[in-house]
């Protein structure tokens, strides 16, 4: 199929005719909003456009935007999209799901998508929370969280989504916010462009049962010395005046921050994030501590890998080899080998 | 020497040994001879689910048997004429099973005190007379396939690994078969290994030869071949056809074929045998597991693909929430169950037919699909065709009940015209259907069909979602509205029930039955053998089987109460009886057994004839 010139498409077009239901402060609004506003950008026409989601807030995503979607069933979104992305790879299959969703029900098809490198672009929406069930703690809940099922707090440690997907040596990997409109859309556009899996953890507010959840990385008093924001080919430096700075620790394994004054400036890393070896975004992903200091985001890992729909396809067309005969001839053909006899 | 050749009109043979000792190949080639002859055949493999259980052992004892016949025949034979043992565990697994006056072929070899011991066996039966009432034939297999192969160059594992191509030989030579194409298998099986060629070429002319020269084997059988409808054969197993019916859909419908699949028994074969038809468009897809491979063929059937997943019924359990979602969706959805003895792990590699009510009803909320059952190994093509057919047509899941003794099973199969099978084309929806021309509408239904318009991805203007959430009629929005609700869940139940199914045909060829005999799927042959039996001797029975199952055929009431007696056997507790005790109240009689094995035609002959006599 040959790209369209210029489709002249706008946020309205991809809003569809359905009432958004999400609660009224609802980190969510920010984010479709935001991609409403991002798609036209890609130049894809609307009907080769699918968005595919689980269940949970998050999920009900697909139902507004006007584009072709299905909202699927609890963690089984990866699982739904890759058969429509290898068998269809004429489209743009987006999935969205949430915290529950892609970690706790879906975790064996999350990390079965991104380790087979499907051409899905998967924007995971944390609020470290259950929201749709009203209030249960979640896999990426901070231990000793106090919910409606953990009265005593929670006895179980938090996955790190992105070292989890980093883990299951995820092509592109990336994390935003949901209130920082101009970081989340260049995310996302890196993410568009990437061929194979991109995974996008996006910070969301559930201001009903988790509310506040990301504050330090919103509040302009504390934002700029919590978030490390990620350039590729830039010294990694954060901070209000840059006074904090990110180094490979002499005789460590991962990375550490440090006064940026403290060190000299051939010491700092210059963020690459298509290093081959996923341990340098994993270290990446380790940075942050419990009270969200040292937060990364931007994109931290992206890599050329060829795409499962793209090696499956071409195995696909390598089969095919050019024949004159239609399909009924060589079905006939197929049912007439092997050991055959005739009976007059 | 000359020797007698005698006639006969039909034979079984049972080829058993360990698990190692290729027995499976040995029987496989066997059958593939007298195909070649022209014999009617049917086949029965029956092995461990351990890859290599400890040699020598009872558990780990493989067989396979074959029975021909110069007319046409309905099941694998219920006792074996032959036995060819390998071990002494073949030989004692297998022995109950041997109508006195059998021939027993065994492995002098391999009955050492040690393999003696292993099995129970204080002293060998080759010995003392407790195979008084059998014909044996020692033969000193193993040593003779080495002293065979002494000039070849092979080493002494690789010659009495052999030994099942000499014991072949020798079983062809006893029954006259034509082994120019078990020469032909034997150099495409080791084409890089000639001197194994060589070899088991060698070792298959030495059990032949040994046939014709030593005087142990006084008698040479033949077997006519039968009378069997004109046209072109092949010997084909149930997994094999149900895959060739799966590549026929996507020809006859135009659609890519995508299955999903996670490995399991004994359904794989389905797997690995639509992997090598990429040619004809078939994407398979090996899942990370039974969910994942059920809803990646959902989301290709969503792309417009035919969307198929096989699996034995642990899996059909994992999948049963996405089926769930296919009948919300109300798209093509084929479901393969290959099943086999549970619940849960069970007997892998042993027959049942014991997911009926988990196919009907396992599903929450009331979500109904189409289910269909073949009745014999090569019956598996044209039931996965009209699986397809069902599924493409009206938007719907329809689960495919196989079961291991149809799918490891094999017989003839007369090959179709590919022009005759059914046109399975679809049209996609390409335009908007609402009254105002602009709007499309995903849940207005076809009045004849009920199906929705299956508008795929790609489609401009015909954007929509889909989803689990219950949709309004015709809209498709989400629809909390009670009335909506019942309505939706009524439609759906009404979408499955009016499915147009051919009537069931009663086999009565008296014409003065009181009793009818109602089966379904593969006990179609054991019961058709039984019946036959029967009628020889001069009494009366019906037989009707059943290919679906929902919706049942619209006849079958009024069949079902026009006998005095109906018996229901099945390989289960009496889940079809129930069905049909509930649906048409008619006082089924249920004949069950839950063995892992198929139903012998002499205790079907047995039990209808208590029925008839009790009429």
């Amino acid at each position: 199929m040959s790209e369209p010139v210029a489709l002249k498409l706008t946020a309205k077009d991809f809003k569809s005719d359905q009432e958004v239901r999400w609660c009224p402060g609802c980190g969510d609004y920010a984010i479709l909003a935001a991609i409403q506003q991002f798609m036209p950008e890609l130049n894809i026409p609307r009907e080769r456009t699918v968005f595919v989601s689980g269940i949970g807030c998050s999920s009900r995503f697909p139902y507004y935007m006007n584009t072709y979607g299905m909202h699927s069933i609890h963690g089984r979104a990866p699982a739904i999209a890759t058969g429509l992305s290898v068998s269809r790879p004429d489209l743009s299959v987006w999935v969205v799901t949430g915290d529950g969703d892609a970690l706790s029900i879906g975790g064996n098809h999350l990390i079965h998508a991104l380790r087979r490198n499907v051409n899905l672009k998967i924007l995971l929406f944390n609020n470290r929370i259950y929201g749709l069930t009203k209030g249960q703690y979640s896999p990426t809940s901070e231990v000793g969280k106090v919910t409606k099922s953990t009265p005593s707090g929670s006895a179980d440690a938090p996955f790190n989504p992105l070292s989890l997907a980093l883990g299951a040596e995820a092509t592109f990997v990336g994390r935003t916010i949901d209130s920082d409109r101009k970081h989340l859309q260049s995310v996302l556009r890196a993410a568009a462009e990437h061929e194979g899996s991109a995974f996008v953890e996006i910070y969301q507010n559930c201001n009903i049962f988790n509310d506040g959840a990301f504050d330090q990385l919103k509040d302009p008093g504390t934002r700029d010395d919590f978030l490390i924001r990620l350039e590729h080919g830039q010294p990694i430096t954060f901070g209000r005046d840059g006074q904090f700075c990110v180094v490979h620790p002499p005789g460590g394994f991962g990375l550490e921050v440090r006064e940026t004054a403290q060190v000299s400036p051939g010491e700092i890393v210059v963020h690459d994030a298509t290093v081959a070896d996923p341990a340098y975004a994993f270290a990446l992903s380790r940075l942050p501590g419990l009270d969200l200091r040292n937060t990364p985001i931007g994109v931290f890992r992206s890599v050329d890998r060829p795409s499962y729909d793209s090696v499956v396809q071409s195995q696909l067309a390598a089969a095919k080899a050019p024949v004159t005969q239609t399909p009924e001839q060589q079905l006939a053909g197929l049912l007439n080998s092997g050991d055959t006899w005739t009976i007059v | 020497m000359t020797k007698q050749i005698r006639q006969l009109d039909r034979v079984v043979i049972r080829f058993a040994g360990d698990s190692g000792d290729g027995m499976q190949l040995t029987g496989d080639r066997f059958t593939s001879e007298t195909a070649q002859l022209g014999n009617d055949i049917s086949t029965l493999p029956n092995f461990p689910a351990e890859i290599r259980a400890p040699a020598g052992t009872l558990p780990g004892v493989s067989s396979f048997q074959v029975h021909f016949a110069d007319y046409d025949i309905l099941t694998p034979g219920d006792a074996p004429n032959v036995l060819v043992a390998m071990n002494p565990a073949a030989l004692k697994a297998n022995l109950a099973d041997l109508p006195r006056g059998a021939d027993i072929i065994v492995n002098t070899d391999e009955f050492t005190r040690r393999n003696l011991a292993k099995v129970g066996y204080q002293a060998s039966p080759l010995d003392d007379d407790s195979l008084a009432g059998y014909v044996v034939h020692p033969v000193a297999l193993t040593s003779m396939t080495v002293g065979a192969l002494a000039q070849q160059d092979v080493s002494k594992k690789d010659a009495e690994r052999a030994k099942n191509m000499f014991a072949l030989g020798l079983l062809s030579w006893m029954y006259s078969r034509p082994y120019e194409s078990t020469l032909r298998f034997l150099e495409r099986k080791f084409a890089a290994r000639p001197e194994l060629v060589a070899a088991n070429v060698a070792a298959f002319r030495a059990g032949w030869n040994f046939g014709e020269t030593t005087e142990d084997f006084a008698v040479r059988y033949e077997v006519k071949p039968a009378r069997m409808k004109p046209g072109t054969y092949r010997n084909i197993t149930g997994n094999a056809a149900l895959s060739l019916g799966l590549v026929a859909a996507g020809v006859r419908s135009g659609l890519p074929v995508f299955l999903g699949a996670y490995p399991i028994t004994p359904a794989s074969d389905i797997l690995h045998e639509l992997s090598k038809h990429k040619r004809f468009g078939v994407l398979t897809m090996q899942a990370e597991d039974e969910i994942a491979a059920v809803g990646a063929a959902l989301g290709a059937s969503y792309g417009g693909s035919l969307g198929v997943t096989t699996t034995s019924g642990p899996g059909v359990a994992l999948k049963s929430e996405t089926i769930s979602l296919a009948v919300a969706l109300e798209l093509p959805l084929v479901i393969v169950d290959v099943q086999r003895a549970g619940p849960s792990t069970g007997m892998p590699t042993k027959t049942e037919q014991a997911d009926l009510n988990m196919a009907l009803y396992g599903r929450h909320g009331e979500a109904p699909v189409a289910v269909i059952a073949p009745k014999s190994p090569s019956d598996c093509f044209h039931a996965a065709i009209e699986a397809a057919r069902i599924a493409l047509t009206y938007r719907t899941p329809v689960i495919l009940l196989s079961d291991n003794y149809v799918a490891n099973g094999s017989e003839p199969w007369l090959l179709p015209d590919v022009e005759s099978l059914p046109d399975l084309r679809v049209e996609f929806a390409t335009k908007p259907n609402g009254e105002d021309g602009t709007t499309f509408l995903p849940y207005l239904r076809d009045p004849e069909t009920l199906a929705r318009p299956w508008a795929i991805p790609g489609t401009p203007g015909l954007e929509h979602r889909i989803g689990g959430l219950e949709k309004a009629d015709k809209t498709g929005d989400i629809s909390y509205d009670p009335a909506n609700h019942d309505f939706m869940v009524r439609t759906r139940a009404a979408r499955i029930e009016t499915i147009p199914v051919p009537d069931v045909e009663v086999e009565d060829p008296d014409g003065d039955a009181r009793v009818l005999v109602l089966g379904w799927g593969s006990t179609y042959g054991p019961i058709g053998a039984a019946c036959r039996a029967l009628r020889q001797r001069g009494l009366s029975i019906a037989q009707a089987h059943l290919r679906h199952l929902a919706p049942m055929p619209a006849n079958l009431g009024e069949v079902l109460r026009s006998y005095d007696r109906v018996v229901i056997p099945e390989m289960n507790l009496g889940q079809l009886a129930h069905v049909i005790r509930a649906k048409y109240l008619v006082d089924a009689i249920g004949y069950n057994q839950v063995r892992g094995l198929p139903f012998t035609s002499a205790e079907l002959e047995t039990t209808l004839e208590e029925v008839l006599k009790n009429v």
